[in-house]
């Protein structure tokens, strides 16, 4: 494993982005960050710009407007990125896949390379995912 | 001396990498005490470090319609900047008999370098937000700057000359009542020289997103990054050296271990400002650094003349 594979696993850059969420996963998301889990230990931090970011969050679905954000958000993102997945909604739809702003998972207008399931997922299950995910960009 | 001695001595000891570690092991300090502030337990030791390295590592993006040479060039300006001010604030400590005359002034203009290669970065990276942020920075310089330079006088009319050596040979500003008022005042000058709460505007993370940085990705923001973390390092060294003697060498360890503490407390003090108060408005900020600082300052400068 080269430095710079460790180092890029051990300084993730995260952006946020809610789409028509309920919220309650932002919410989550929020909870991993406060000191109680306090994910800054492994060089975890939120950034405002995605110029900065080497880890784009989804939350919520993603209607025929919002995608096209989506995708401009994951064309301007500097390349190596991790696009994850939060709760069940970017993958399913969930409650909102019977919705008339129900298009097609975000999955199929960029690529996602891990789902975390839950609605909301707890901030344990993020940060399992979180160690899951640092493993597969290691290549262990 | 010698060029190549010369190129060493900016590149590699006292100048860019020396400044570069030293200042990186700093804003680990300045981010393991926000943590414990916060009850958190805060990053790894090497953060900084593996940061810079991710940073070089990721694409560059150009922002279209942007002078790409400029966007580009722009933190190299203040990284260069930075690494001399640091090389020339070093030679200073370490042999204060071989410094030339007048290289405060030279030092003076060189912290001010970074804030101008971050205010040409950010209007030259055309993004609305970016432009806000090189506008409150290009506010907050000219705000801070008129206390900053009196507050740099005092030690100047104590010690009788302008040269750094000299400064440093005479008995410590601090001593006297004016030393101490202009220590407060260049102290709060430093905070917003860093770009710090409560003088963070020009990046507000709230409001403008990363501010004049939000259009920097890769190596460009991690050279800004290594600029800030090296500004960490050389700001409250060059208060050390101005108003509290410097570190001082060839007289034992004790010494070096005295000039080591004052500077960690000074970084301290530094964070602990920054994480107990909330963030000014620019409007707020200019007024507060025209307004009661510059007295202060220019009443610090009365006393010293009055010998004080």
């Amino acid at each position: 494993m080269s430095f710079a594979i460790q180092a890029l696993t051990r300084s993730l850059n995260v952006f946020h982005v809610a789409g028509s969420a309920c919220n309650n996963c932002d919410i989550e998301i929020l909870d991993v960050l406060t000191p109680r889990y306090d994910v800054e230990r492994f060089g975890i931090t939120l950034v405002g710009s995605i110029k900065h970011a080497d880890v784009l969050l989804l939350s919520g679905i993603f209607n025929k407007k919002s995608a096209v954000r989506l995708k401009h958000l994951y064309e301007q993102a500097p390349k190596p990125i991790v696009v994850v997945g939060i709760g069940g909604c970017p993958a399913t739809g969930l409650m909102f896949r019977d919705s008339y702003n129900w298009d097609v998972p975000p999955g199929e207008y960029i690529p996602i390379d891990a789902y975390v399931g839950g609605c909301p997922p707890k901030p344990e299950a993020m940060i399992s995912a979180i160690v899951k995910l640092i493993g597969k960009l290691r290549g262990g | 001396m010698y060029y190549g001695d010369i190129i060493v001595q900016y590149l590699v000891f006292p100048g860019m990498l020396f400044t570069a570690v030293v200042g990186l092991v700093t804003s680990w300090i300045d981010r393991k005490v926000t943590a414990r502030v916060q009850m958190r337990v805060g990053p790894p030791f090497l953060q900084p470090f593996y940061d810079i390295v991710k940073y070089m590592i990721k694409e560059t993006t150009v922002p279209a319609g942007a002078p790409a040479w400029l966007f580009l060039s722009a933190p190299l300006i203040g990284l260069a900047a930075v690494s001399a001010a640091s090389t020339i604030l070093w030679r200073a400590l370490m042999v204060p008999s071989e410094t030339f005359a007048g290289d405060l002034i030279v030092l003076i203009y060189l912290l001010t370098m970074p804030a101008l290669a971050v205010i040409l970065g950010s209007f030259a990276s055309c993004n609305p937000l970016a432009s806000v942020g090189g506008s409150r920075e290009m506010k907050l310089v000219m705000g801070y700057e008129l206390p900053f330079v009196l507050a740099a006088l005092v030690p100047v009319i104590h010690a009788q000359s302008i040269r750094m050596g000299d400064i440093l040979s005479a008995s410590p500003a601090v001593a006297a009542p004016s030393g101490v008022l202009a220590l407060l005042v260049a102290m709060l000058c430093m905070q917003a020289k860093l770009t710090l709460v409560p003088f963070d505007a020009p990046e507000a993370e709230t409001e403008l997103t990363g501010g004049a940085y939000i259009e920097y990705s890769g190596p460009p923001l991690g050279l800004f990054k290594l600029t800030r973390a090296m500004m960490l390092f050389t700001m409250p060294m060059f208060l050390v050296a101005l108003y509290c003697g410097g570190i001082r060498f060839g007289t034992g360890w004790l010494d070096i271990v005295l000039g080591i503490l004052k500077y960690v407390g000074l970084v301290v003090v530094i964070v602990l400002i920054r994480n107990t108060a909330p963030r000014m408005r620019i409007d707020q900020a200019v007024k507060f650094f025209w307004g009661p600082v510059t007295v202060v300052a220019l009443a610090a400068v009365v006393l010293a003349f009055m010998g004080w």
